[in-house]
C-alpha cells in the first residue's frame, strides 16, 4: 500500500484509512456528513497526492498534446489557463480524464487521476514525439482547499502565496514560490489546489488547519463532486465508453483538421447513450451504482448515486439510452423496488446552490 | 462503552434488549454504525409484521452503503422507532437509544442463544 507524504498527518488525525487505487487514504476523519458541509459552507481540504503532476516539458510539447488529447491545448493562449480533457485511445475509450495547465510554450503541467497514472504515462510515452519530455512529478504533493472561504483562509495561513494567487481567474494556476498554486477543484465550489514540494506538505496542511480550513476525505469528496455533477474515472467512465456517452462532449474538439487518438472513431460512431442526472423523487431509499433505470426509450443504468448532503435527497449520474430529456420520469429498481425519478441535467448544486426543481 | 454488557447481541451485529414486559428491543451495534459510516436513511418494517428468526427486515443506508438489518428471533414487530426514521444521524451519535423496533418474540424464545457483549467483541474483532 502506498502513503502520501501527509499518511502521518491523516493518522494523526484519527482518520478513518481505505485502500483507494493501491494508496491508503483518509475516507473521513469522523463524519463525511460534517466534511461535507464545510465546504460547502465554509472551506475543507483534501489530501490529493495519490494524483500525479506529469510536466510536459520542449518545444514539442504543445504539438504533442494537441494529438493526445481530446479538448485542444491550441485553445490555450493565456500563460496559466487551465483546460479539462479525456486522454482517449484510438477505438475513442476513455483512458483517464485530466486538467492540463498552460504554463509556457515549452511547459505544460498535466494533473492525472491516481489509478490511472501509470497507465496514462506508458500510453503518453508511446505516443510521444522528439522535442517533448514527460517529466512525473512525485516529489510534489496536492492539497484541494475548497469552500466559499477557501481563498481567505489559504490567505490566512499562507500568506506568501497571496501576491501570485489574489488575482487567479477561475481556471487558471500559478506558480507561487515552490508552490503551485491553482483556481480549481472537484466540489463545484470556489477554492485552490496547491502543489507543493512533498517535504512541505505536513507544514502546510498544519498551517491550514490552523486557520480552520477542516480536513475531509475521499468520503465527502466522492459526495461534493456527484453534487457537482462531475464524473469520477473508473465509475462514470472507462474505456468502454467514449466522452460522448459520459456527458462530456462540450470538452472534445472535434472541429477543423486537429487529429487526436481517438477523433476517427469517435467521427465514425453516432452515441447512443448518454450520461445525465436523476433525483429520486420520493424519500423511500437511496440511488446507488449498478442499479438498473428504466425509461420510455429502453434500459438504462446508474454509474454513481448517493444521498446528496445538500439536498436532503438521494441524486445519480447515469448512462441512459440518448434522447431522455430533463424532467422525463424514469423507475429505478432500488433493493427489488421500482422507484420514481426524474432526469435533470446536472450539476445539482453548484457554489451552495441547489439547481435541482423542488419536489 | 461501545458494547454494553446489559444487552444480547448477533453475529450480524443486531443488538437486542430484553423489556419487562418479555418483548425485544432491536437495534444495531456501536460497531455496525462505526464501518458504515454516517446513515441518512432508514426503512423499518410494519407493526404487526411476523418474522422468521434471521428474517431481513429493515434497511440502515449510510453515506456509503445499504445493510439489512436481521431479526434476533422469530416473532411479531409491535413498535417501530418513526422518529429516528426522520433522524438518521442519531442512530451515529447513540445507537443504543436509537432503536428500530420492538418485537413480541414467540413462543420458546430464548436469550441465552443470542451472544453476549464478549462473545460479540470476539466474533466482530
Amino acid at each position: 500500500m502506498r502513503h502520501t507524504p501527509l499518511h502521518a498527518a491523516h493518522c494523526e488525525l484519527g482518520a478513518r484509512l481505505v485502500d483507494f487505487a493501491g494508496w491508503q487514504m483518509p475516507l473521513h476523519y469522523g463524519s463525511q456528513l460534517e466534511e461535507h458541509h464545510a465546504v460547502r459552507r465554509d472551506a475543507g481540504m483534501f489530501d490529493t497526492s495519490h494524483m500525479l503532476a506529469i510536466d510536459v516539458e520542449g518545444g514539442g510539447a504543445r504539438d504533442f498534446l494537441r494529438r493526445a488529447l481530446a479538448n485542444d491545448v491550441g485553445r490555450l493562449e493565456q500563460p496559466g489557463k487551465a483546460l479539462y480533457s479525456c486522454l482517449l485511445n484510438e477505438a475513442g475509450g476513455v483512458l483517464d480524464d485530466l486538467i492540463v495547465y498552460f504554463l509556457r510554450e515549452d511547459l505544460y503541467r498535466v494533473i492525472v487521476n491516481a489509478g490511472t497514472a501509470d497507465k496514462d504515462l506508458r500510453w503518453l510515452e508511446g505516443l510521444r514525439a522528439t522535442g517533448a519530455a514527460l517529466r512525473a512529478r512525485r516529489d510534489l504533493a496536492m492539497i484541494a482547499v475548497q469552500g466559499p472561504n477557501a481563498r481567505d483562509k489559504t490567505w490566512q495561513a499562507l500568506p506568501q502565496l497571496k501576491a501570485a494567487s489574489a488575482s487567479l481567474g477561475t481556471f487558471f494556476g500559478a506558480q507561487a514560490g515552490e508552490a503551485f498554486v491553482a483556481r480549481t477543484g472537484y466540489t463545484g465550489e470556489d477554492g485552490f489546489e496547491l502543489l507543493v514540494p512533498a517535504a512541505q506538505a505536513i507544514a502546510t496542511w498544519k498551517r491550514l488547519a490552523s486557520a480552520g480550513v477542516r480536513p475531509c476525505g475521499l468520503g465527502a469528496r466522492d459526495t461534493l463532486r456527484l453534487e457537482a455533477g462531475m464524473n469520477l474515472y473508473g465509475q462514470d467512465m472507462d474505456e468502454s465508453v467514449t466522452p460522448l456517452e459520459s456527458g462530456l462532449g462540450w470538452t472534445v474538439a472535434l472541429e477543423g483538421a486537429r487529429d487526436f487518438s481517438g477523433k476517427a472513431a469517435l467521427l465514425a460512431r453516432r452515441a447512443v447513450r448518454e450520461l445525465t442526472g436523476l433525483v429520486l423523487a420520493g424519500g423511500a431509499g437511496v440511488l446507488r451504482s449498478h442499479q438498473k433505470v428504466r425509461t420510455a426509450l429502453g434500459d438504462g443504468e446508474i454509474t454513481s448515486g448517493g444521498f446528496s448532503p445538500t439536498l436532503g435527497r438521494s441524486i445519480a449520474l447515469a448512462r441512459l439510452p440518448a434522447g431522455c430529456a430533463p424532467g422525463s420520469p424514469v423507475q429505478v429498481d432500488v433493493r427489488g423496488k421500482a422507484l420514481e425519478a426524474l432526469v435533470v441535467k446536472p450539476p445539482f448544486v453548484r457554489r451552495g446552490r441547489s439547481l435541482v426543481p423542488e419536489n | 462503552m461501545k458494547h454494553p454488557g446489559n444487552l444480547r447481541y448477533t453475529a450480524t451485529h443486531e443488538w437486542v434488549r430484553t423489556e419487562s414486559d418479555g418483548t425485544l428491543t432491536v437495534g444495531i451495534t456501536h460497531h455496525a454504525q462505526e464501518a458504515l459510516g454516517d446513515m441518512v436513511f432508514i426503512e423499518l418494517p410494519e407493526i404487526g409484521r411476523r418474522l422468521a428468526a434471521d428474517e431481513n427486515c429493515a434497511v440502515v443506508e449510510s453515506v456509503k452503503a445499504a445493510s439489512d438489518v436481521y431479526a434476533p428471533a422469530a416473532g411479531e414487530v409491535v413498535a417501530v422507532n418513526e422518529a429516528l426514521a426522520k433522524t438518521p444521524g442519531e442512530l451515529n451519535k447513540d445507537p443504543y437509544a436509537a432503536w428500530l423496533f420492538r418485537l413480541k418474540p414467540a413462543a420458546g424464545f430464548d436469550a441465552g442463544k443470542l451472544l453476549d457483549a464478549a462473545a460479540y467483541e470476539k466474533s466482530s474483532s
